[in-house]
């Protein structure tokens, strides 16, 4: 990601995709600037959320296809190969310490979405 | 002890044992006495678990065997060096230095060097293709000249030998064998019948197996050539690893003038400690009770001792029971208590059974009363039972001969678990007791496995406590009163047969509907897939519409099998595995065309691997304008119904097995289910079908057909039961119908047929009754339901194709639908291509 992260500390928003394209309660993936994000509409908590497409257990990209829920009241999304879940709100593995991803800030404005890298 | 300020410890050597000293003197800090703690390592990497090194060559990553990452000594404040090992020891100033030159001041300073392989001193040990087998770094020598070998062995026929020997023919090498010094294998452990049971299935394994060998020169100019043995004997070789043994890393002790026994080690007394107060020895490298303990549940204990008198409290380290339990290349062995005791000082019943490759022997006192020990090969299902019986000085039933054998024809031997007495130690690696578990369990509310581990540490070591610590949760459980109730999550509190009733009797159809009225919470990948089989089972509409696509796993949501990479298999239907050559040129078409990998499956069909999931609606389109229509490969539902030629052709066939099978196929097909269902229909009693392992199982008599249920195969094969025999097409299928939709009411979620039968009460018995006697009076309904589901069948995947909303969804990135993901790689193999080896 070191092209997206350079050096600016402001948040730039990258128009991804239309909120249509993103499945109710579920996700979808977008390519930014050559980067894998996969993005959550959350519609039964009137959320949106966004982390790395890739899961860091067998470095697949699946998160997106994964099934999103909730344990206790941390929203997250289970990678479809080994069922490893991820916090969406802080990217933590919540089965298996060893692992994190990244996540990204979201914004839904008239029916666009875009993701915010730092 | 002192405990008033801050004090230094000094760790050397960052292996399993160093490692756990550091947890547990962290741990145990939590209690306000602070420790500053160093560590130094003589290895490029952090402690990883080296009693499962050989699991690196079956794909395990080096992280994946790691103990604790790098940040978490950081975390917890501890300043670790690696590759820098101690090189100087000034106890007079009481400091270290280092390789790197590093000095470091200590008050305490544990030596946790651990051991070196022991190489012994043959001629030619130097040459090219010696290797030893003891870290990651040898591992990843041996893996890279193993490319360029053809014939390997190890000396040394003990676990570490023979793990290093299967590991030689894992690699591809033509030959492997195993030198032993020893008459058998296994020295330590096992005894010669043991070791000549062992040996056959080794040997059963493709390895050359040569005992009694003494090797007097490896020979060859600068790369091994081959070995030349005391006994005039040779043996031509390319590589060769030696596994003889370990030698304990004494040296800097020695240098710094603690006293080290004459054949190695550092000699330490009961609590670890040596002549030098401030200086303690633990794990492999350390001498007590005279003895090197070589196993790594003593060497966790020592750093216990050592880290709970650190802290000022009482303890000692006893004499360590060395009984182990482990699964050498696919056979149990196992021998715990004293293996070797041999009469007049005990009586001892000895089992064995060459065919299945089994021997057990138990040595029982004298008076009969007690278990003194035993050695267990090929079957070690006993082994938690008979150490603890043996442990725990249990007075032994009549015929202690039941432990071994199992009981004929009465109840089972021994009460379990639950019988067994409260300081019984459950988890060896990490000294856990029966009572603290049940603590946890029935006081602090611990129920499952996971928050066990998290609670305990239990099962974290070897495992091999697993199962009895599950038992021990059921047992503590229904001990308490409680009705052990299988609810599906934390989202919904309901059993899936409970929740199947609610879901029918309210007419909900999407699972918020189901959430809301019978849940809370978001639900999860626990619930979703539950939720989604109930409401196909019941309404039988697609399962990609009405929001049902995000609550499918994903092999349901793209209606194709997930694969390595992320890329999808396809399976079309083939019903009873009968095709015609149209269809098979379609099929060889298709793949070409999608460059898929083609594979035909146990279940009579073809299997098309490698598909991008932007192409999966195009390869379906294909697909089903040739007549296809989706296989369910993806599905909790029928897979396959697998036949024999059957009277057709075949000279033995009694009834058409290949109709019927078609007949079922059709019958079935997209039913969804708890779990995946398979069956088989053979055209007489030879069986080619191997319907018998199915699901549900149908074979042709003289008279007309028997219907076979509850059969598996995978990991726990179980023939399937005769349920109704001699009956005529039509009771056949009826009698299905029932069965299945019964099954398909009551079953958990993820439970096989097999599984449902076993725990169901009253077991065939009673779905027998059921089933063709009715005595619930619920055949009609049974038989109505699923006619319902028979006549709602539509091929999903015709309906994706058709419908452009759906297909839309077949993308893997929505902001640029026509691109594939760059990140999937193939490899070629034998013409074709598979999926690229992941990490």
């Amino acid at each position: 990601m070191e092209t997206l992260f350079a050096e600016k500390e402001e948040i730039i928003w990258y128009l991804a995709c239309r909120a249509e394209d993103v499945p109710v309660d579920g996700g979808a993936c977008v390519l930014i600037n050559g980067h894998q994000i996969a993005i959550y509409n959350f519609a039964r908590r009137g959320e949106w959320y966004a982390t790395d497409n890739e899961c860091p257990h067998r470095q697949q990209m699946a998160l997106s296809r994964g099934m999103i829920g909730s344990q206790g009241d941390e929203p997250k999304v289970a990678c479809p190969f080994h069922k490893k879940t991820f916090s969406l709100q802080t990217g933590q593995c919540l089965n298996d310490d060893g692992y994190q991803i990244m996540t990204f800030p979201v914004k839904v404005t008239n029916g666009m979405v875009y993701i915010g890298v730092e | 002890m002192n405990t008033n300020k801050m004090r230094h410890v000094v760790v050397v050597g960052n292996g399993m044992v160093g490692y756990k000293f550091c947890e547990k003197l962290v741990a145990k800090q939590k209690n306000g006495v602070q420790f500053t703690l160093t560590v130094f390592g003589e290895e490029p990497r952090v402690a990883y678990d080296r009693v499962h090194l050989s699991a690196y060559f079956d794909g395990k990553t080096a992280e994946d065997l790691t103990m604790a990452p790098e940040s978490w000594y950081a975390e917890n404040g501890i300043q670790l060096y690696l590759t820098d090992p101690v090189v100087d020891i000034d106890r007079k100033r009481k400091e270290v230095r280092s390789h790197h030159g590093m000095v470091v001041p200590y008050d305490y300073l544990i030596l946790a060097t651990g051991s070196g392989a022991f190489v012994p001193p043959v001629a030619g040990v130097e040459k090219d293709g010696v290797f030893v087998y003891r870290t990651i770094e040898d591992l990843d020598l041996i893996q890279s000249y193993a490319r360029r070998a053809r014939k390997g062995a190890v000396m040394g026929g003990g676990l570490l030998g023979l793990e290093a020997a299967k590991a030689l023919l894992d690699l591809g090498l033509e030959t492997a064998h195993v030198i032993e010094f020893a008459p058998r294998l296994m020295p330590r452990q096992i005894d010669d019948a043991g070791s000549g049971i062992l040996q056959r299935q080794l040997e059963a394994l493709g390895l050359n197996i040569h005992l009694s060998k003494s090797t007097q020169e490896i020979t060859g100019e600068d790369t091994i050539k081959g070995i030349q043995f005391a006994d005039g004997s040779t043996l031509d070789v390319d590589m060769l690893i030696i596994s003889a043994g370990i030698r304990p890393r004494d040296e800097l002790a020695k240098a710094t003038g603690l006293d080290t026994h004459p054949r190695g080690g550092i000699v330490v007394d009961n609590f670890l400690q040596t002549a030098d107060p401030a200086v303690f020895a633990i794990g492999e490298c350390a001498v007590v009770h005279h003895m090197i303990y070589g196993l790594v549940a003593p060497g966790y204990e020592m750093a216990e001792v050592v880290a709970s008198r650190l802290m000022g409290e009482e303890k000692e380290f006893k004499p360590f029971d060395m009984s182990t339990k482990l699964k050498l290349i696919g056979t149990d062995v196992a021998s715990f208590g004293d293996p070797f005791i041999a009469e007049p000082s005990c009586r001892t019943i000895a089992y064995e059974n060459k065919a299945k490759g089994v021997y057990k022997r138990i040595n029982i006192s004298a008076d009969g009363k007690t278990l003194l020990g035993g050695i267990l090969v090929g079957d070690a299902d006993q082994y938690n039972m008979l150490l603890q019986t043996c442990k725990n000085k249990t007075i032994l039933p009549p015929d202690p001969e039941d432990l071994i054998l199992g009981s004929r024809g009465g109840e089972e031997a021994g009460a379990g678990v639950m019988g067994l007495p409260d300081d019984a130690l459950i988890c060896s690696c990490e000294a856990i007791t029966k009572a603290m578990l049940c603590h946890e369990i029935g006081e602090n509310g611990h129920t499952t496995i996971d928050s066990l581990k998290k609670a305990t540490k239990a099962c974290t070591g070897c495992g091999g406590c697993t199962p009895l610590v599950k038992d021990l949760i059921q047992g503590v459980q229904k001990q308490q009163g409680h009705y052990v109730r299988n609810v599906l999550c934390e989202h919904i509190d309901y059993t899936r047969q409970e929740l199947l009733d609610l879901v029918k009797m309210n007419s909900l159809k999407t699972f918020d509907d189901v959430l809301d009225t019978f849940g809370k919470g978001d639900g999860c990948e626990v619930c979703k897939p539950a939720v989604a089989s109930i409401l196909a089972s019941l309404w039988n509409e697609n399962i990609l519409e009405k929001g049902r696509a995000t609550i499918q796993d994903s092999n349901d949501r793209f209606l194709a099998n997930i694969q390595k990479g992320g890329t999808y298999s396809v399976v079309p239907r083939i019903p009873g595995g009968e095709i015609t050559p149209d269809k098979l040129i379609v099929i060889g078409q298709v793949a070409k065309k999608y460059g898929l990998y083609t594979k035909i499956t146990g279940g009579q069909r073809i299997d098309l691997f490698g598909a991008h999931v932007g192409d999966l609606p195009l390869i379906w389109e294909e697909l089903i304008n040739a007549g296809f229509e989706s296989g369910h490969a993806y599905g909790k539902s029928l897979r396959t119904v697998k036949s024999c030629v059957g009277s057709t052709w075949c000279r033995f066939g009694v009834q058409d097995s290949v109709s019927f099978a078609i007949e079922v196929e059709d019958r079935y097909k997209g039913v969804r289910s708890p779990h995946k269902i398979k069956s088989g229909v053979s055209g007489c009693i030879r069986e080619c079908a191997e319907a018998q392992s199915k699901d549900f199982g149908i074979i042709a008599t003289e008279k007309g057909w028997n219907l076979y249920v509850g059969g598996n195969g995978g990991s726990k094969p179980q023939h399937a039961q005769l349920l109704a025999s001699d009956v005529d097409k039509e009771t056949c299928i009826r009698y299905i119908d029932r069965f299945l939709m019964f099954y398909i009411k009551t079953a958990d979620p993820l439970t096989r047929t097999a599984t449902w039968m076993n725990k169901m009460e009253g077991g065939m018995t009673y779905l027998k009754a059921v089933v063709v006697d009715d005595v619930l009076g619920i055949a009609d309904d049974l038989e109505r339901e699923m006619q319902l589901l028979v006549d709602t069948f539509k091929c999903e995947w015709k309906e994706v194709v058709d419908n452009p909303e759906l297909r839309k969804r077949f993308a893997h990135f929505v902001n640029v639908p026509e691109q594939k993901d760059p990140t999937v790689e193939f490899e070629s193999l034998r013409e074709m291509k598979r999926a690229k080896e992941w990490k």
